[in-house]
């Protein structure tokens, strides 16, 4: 292992390998990705696999957009040999209340600002594009067609090979146990395999951020909880759309290999970095379903697992570099929306690192906003 | 061995992609499990498991047993959504 890095990157998941890229490419030598398992173990590998541009948030809606439209062309920039498999067959978001109705009317008016292809859909329209939809509970939708399905997993390996053809090292199974710093300056990295001196350190670490932030002493608002999902059987293809109620508490989409992926969250999950699956997870899960999209019920489920989402506040990230510790940069508290956003925090995090101008501004997503409360809420999240 | 031999029957992997992983440093069931899907189709490991842990140990001098297996995840064979709907309904009762 080297023990000398200009830059020492913490969280081999989407975040970590998107910014080890885009460092790489910009010609930064000596970089090093710490991962304390294998590279997407953690969030990137358990999430459920969706990207969509509508948001309700002009932030969430810029990130969101400008990423996917970079995974449109992933493939051929990332040079992978594999497939990211990315499949643009919408989201469409069911609403079953009058309230919610006028809250995707709301966040319309600002994804249209930010120029997302997104619009109202009578139940009618809906019905039209995923037939056996239970419209009878239901009071309208939204729909997007730039939204879909990416792999997690060929995605996150794709900017892996990518950052390591330009030089970057991955360190897997080696974990960040300590930061030194001195002076206020950041100083080195200790792990489990030894120490590693440098003057820049990224928290790409996604559940774990706040262990990592708390061997600096810089304080974050975000913390983890569980987000269960299951998947079933494989079948041919019969819903082309992420189909997702923020109210009703799902979403469900078709992957291309033909299983159906979904999950829901739990208001009453507790904070923590537990990743055990529940069985009421499932229970409620089919009870939905079954209510919902009535045919998918009678699929196998074949296997259910959980990953962790990191919150914040606003359930917005914060891209930022530490006011009291110079050469900490950071890079999270996703809130469940990290694997879309990932190759914007790449590009992000390269430019806040290389003081270069920004592609998109994101210095609203600082960390002294929770301070100052200025504070943007995302109301779309599951 | 013929190295088109199906490995994973589930996901259609061959024992030439699997070798061919191991030479790229996919070292870990896990690892080859993102990149393959094998181990994650209705089987759920229970054919290409052995399998595929046999060959990281050759390839890597590693005992078979030093191997880590996949988390084995609930439930143990596939279950449709609607009996479990129902049952959970029926204990709500």
């Amino acid at each position: 292992m080297k023990n000398k890095a200009e830059v020492v990157i913490i969280g081999g998941g989407i975040s970590g390998c998107s910014i080890a890229y885009n460092l790489a490419k910009k010609g930064v030598k000596d970089i090093v990705v710490l991962e304390k398992d294998y590279i997407c173990s953690g969030s990137t590998g358990r999430c459920g696999a969706g990207v969509r541009m509508q948001w309700g948030t002009e932030m969430n809606c810029k990130i969101a957009k400008k990423s996917i439209e970079f995974y449109e062309n992933a493939n051929e920039i990332l040079q992978y040999e594999r497939d990211v498999e990315f499949k643009q067959k919408g989201y469409l978001l069911v609403a079953d209340t009058e309230h919610e109705m006028e809250q995707f009317k709301k966040n319309i008016e600002v994804q249209h600002s930010c120029g997302v292809p997104s619009k109202m859909l009578s139940l009618k329209e809906a019905k039209e594009i995923v037939p056996y939809l239970n419209t009878d509970i239901l009071k309208g939708a939204a729909f997007c067609d730039k939204d879909g399905f990416l792999n997690p997993f060929h995605t996150t390996d794709a900017f892996y090979r990518a950052a390591k053809r330009l030089g970057a090292k991955f360190y897997t199974f080696t974990e960040a146990t300590g930061i030194k710093v001195e002076n206020g300056r950041v100083t080195g990295v200790e792990t489990n395999k030894g120490f590693i001196s440098t003057n820049v350190v990224v928290n790409a670490a996604n559940a774990y951020a706040k262990n990592i932030c708390d061997m600096v002493g810089v304080d974050i608002p975000a913390y983890s909880e569980r987000h269960q999902i299951l998947v079933t059987e494989p079948v041919e293809p019969m819903q082309d759309p992420m189909v997702m109620s923020f109210r009703l508490n799902f979403y469900i989409q078709q992957s291309p290999e033909g299983t159906f992926i979904m999950g829901r969250g739990d208001e009453n999950e507790p904070r923590g970095l537990k990743v055990a699956s529940s069985w009421q997870f499932i229970e409620e899960m089919a009870k939905t379903i079954e209510l919902v999209l009535p045919p998918i019920s009678k699929l196998r489920v074949i296997r259910q697992w959980a990953g962790l989402y990191n919150m914040t506040p606003d359930k917005q990230p914060i891209y930022d570099k530490a006011e009291n510790v110079e050469g900490f940069y950071i890079a999270l508290g996703f809130s469940g929306h990290g694997f879309m956003f990932g190759p914007i925090t790449g590009i992000a995090m390269s430019e806040i690192i290389l003081e270069e101008e920004p592609t998109i501004d994101v210095s609203m997503l600082n960390l002294s906003r929770f301070k100052t409360g200025r504070l943007l809420l995302e109301p779309s999240v599951v | 061995m013929d190295e088109n031999t199906i490995i994973c029957r589930c996901s259609d992997v061959t024992l030439k992609e699997i070798r061919e992983l191991i030479q790229e440093g996919y070292v870990t069931f896990d690892e080859i499990k993102r990149i393959t899907r094998a181990g994650m189709g209705p089987c759920q490991g229970k054919t290409c498991g052995q399998l595929i842990m046999r060959e990281i140990a050759n390839a890597t001098g590693q005992n078979i047993k030093d191997i880590k297996f996949q988390t084995n995840r609930p439930p143990v064979v596939g279950v449709k959504l609607g009996l479990i709907a129902k049952e959970a309904r029926r204990n709500e009762e």
